[in-house]
């Protein structure tokens, strides 16, 4: 019976033992008044991984980093900043990795030119079979 | 020529069988280092982290002299084992000033006398701000700056015994 008390306990409790106790930045977990801006916002967050749990974006995340980000990037945006502009000022200091953004650099031309080149190959295989289809 | 198409799948296949089982078997490093080592500091000027220690602000780190600033929290555990490690460095000579992240001052001075306290000046980051403009995703991490206040090193978690020769390397360096 303790156990599992103590289990449906462990279920309830909120994981912040390794976080602070501070409460979350000012505008983490609020909208911006301005339906535009916030829908600005929240496409950025969505596309800027967290720095502490790095298979989320910080939309999703619960760490305290990913909600200063998300006051942060709220913040910027009701200045006036530019959601791109901030993607840029993040990368400049985490590098590429921080957006999920797919850039256009040259080391992925190979990755954009795949559908292409897949699918030239495979008409030229289907005009193949056509073909030997039709000679018989 | 026919024949040699027939293996192309198989070949293809295997080629992708390989690439994953080196990602697989591939230690994961999952450390972002900062874009900035090698830049000038970003401009900040921070309220006093400590009720004893003076404010930080960016200017005041390009002395002409390199030092050590140490991004910490007083919730983060890891800091407090790099505690002596940093007094050593600080009875090695070596300025040490420090960021506090997510933190309140009551907070950080009573880590401070539990822990000990090398630094000359601590600067409160309330909000993370300075440390995403230092590009630092986490504590502890300590940055070499040299004496013009650029970037020279970042070190990523806490400095254990073994690494204090090579952060006073990379401060003779910076020189």
């Amino acid at each position: 019976m303790r156990v599992l008390l103590a289990f449906l306990l462990a279920l309830v409790a909120v994981p912040a033992s390794a976080q602070t106790a501070l409460p979350p930045a000012p505008w983490a977990d609020r909208q911006i008044p301005d339906a535009a801006q916030e829908r600005k916002a929240k496409a950025l967050m969505e596309t800027i991984r967290c720095l502490t749990c790095q298979s989320q974006s910080i939309a999703d995340s619960g760490a305290s980093m990913a909600g200063d980000m998300r006051s942060q990037i709220r913040e910027r945006i009701m200045a006036g900043e530019q959601p791109e502009a901030i993607r840029s000022w993040l990368i400049s200091r985490y590098g590429d990795w921080v957006s999920y953004e797919p850039t256009a650099a040259p080391i992925l031309w190979p990755l954009w030119a795949a559908p292409l080149l897949l699918l030239g190959l495979g008409l030229l295989l289907l005009r193949g079979r056509i073909k030997r289809r039709k000679t018989p | 020529m026919r024949k040699l198409w027939i293996w192309l799948p198989l070949a293809l296949f295997l080629a992708f069988i390989g690439l994953f089982a080196s990602g697989l078997f591939q230690p994961d490093d999952r450390i972002i280092h900062s874009r900035l080592v090698g830049q000038p500091l970003p401009a900040f000027t921070l309220p006093a982290g400590a009720s004893d220690r003076p404010a930080l602000a960016s200017a005041s780190l390009a002395n002409g002299k390199p030092r050590l600033l140490n991004i910490f929290a007083s919730w983060c555990v890891p800091c407090a084992a790099e505690a002596p490690q940093l007094m050593a460095l600080k009875q090695a000579g070596v300025e040490i000033d420090a960021i506090a992240i997510r933190d309140a001052r009551p907070d950080v001075d009573g880590f401070l006398k539990r822990y000990g306290n090398p630094y000359a000046r601590i600067g409160l980051d309330a909000r993370s701000a300075v440390q995403m403009a230092l590009g630092s995703s986490g504590v502890p991490e300590t940055f070499v700056i040299d004496g013009q206040g650029r970037i020279a090193y970042q070190h990523i978690g806490d400095i254990r015994a073994d690494d204090v020769p090579m952060i006073l390397d990379r401060l003779r360096d910076a020189q």
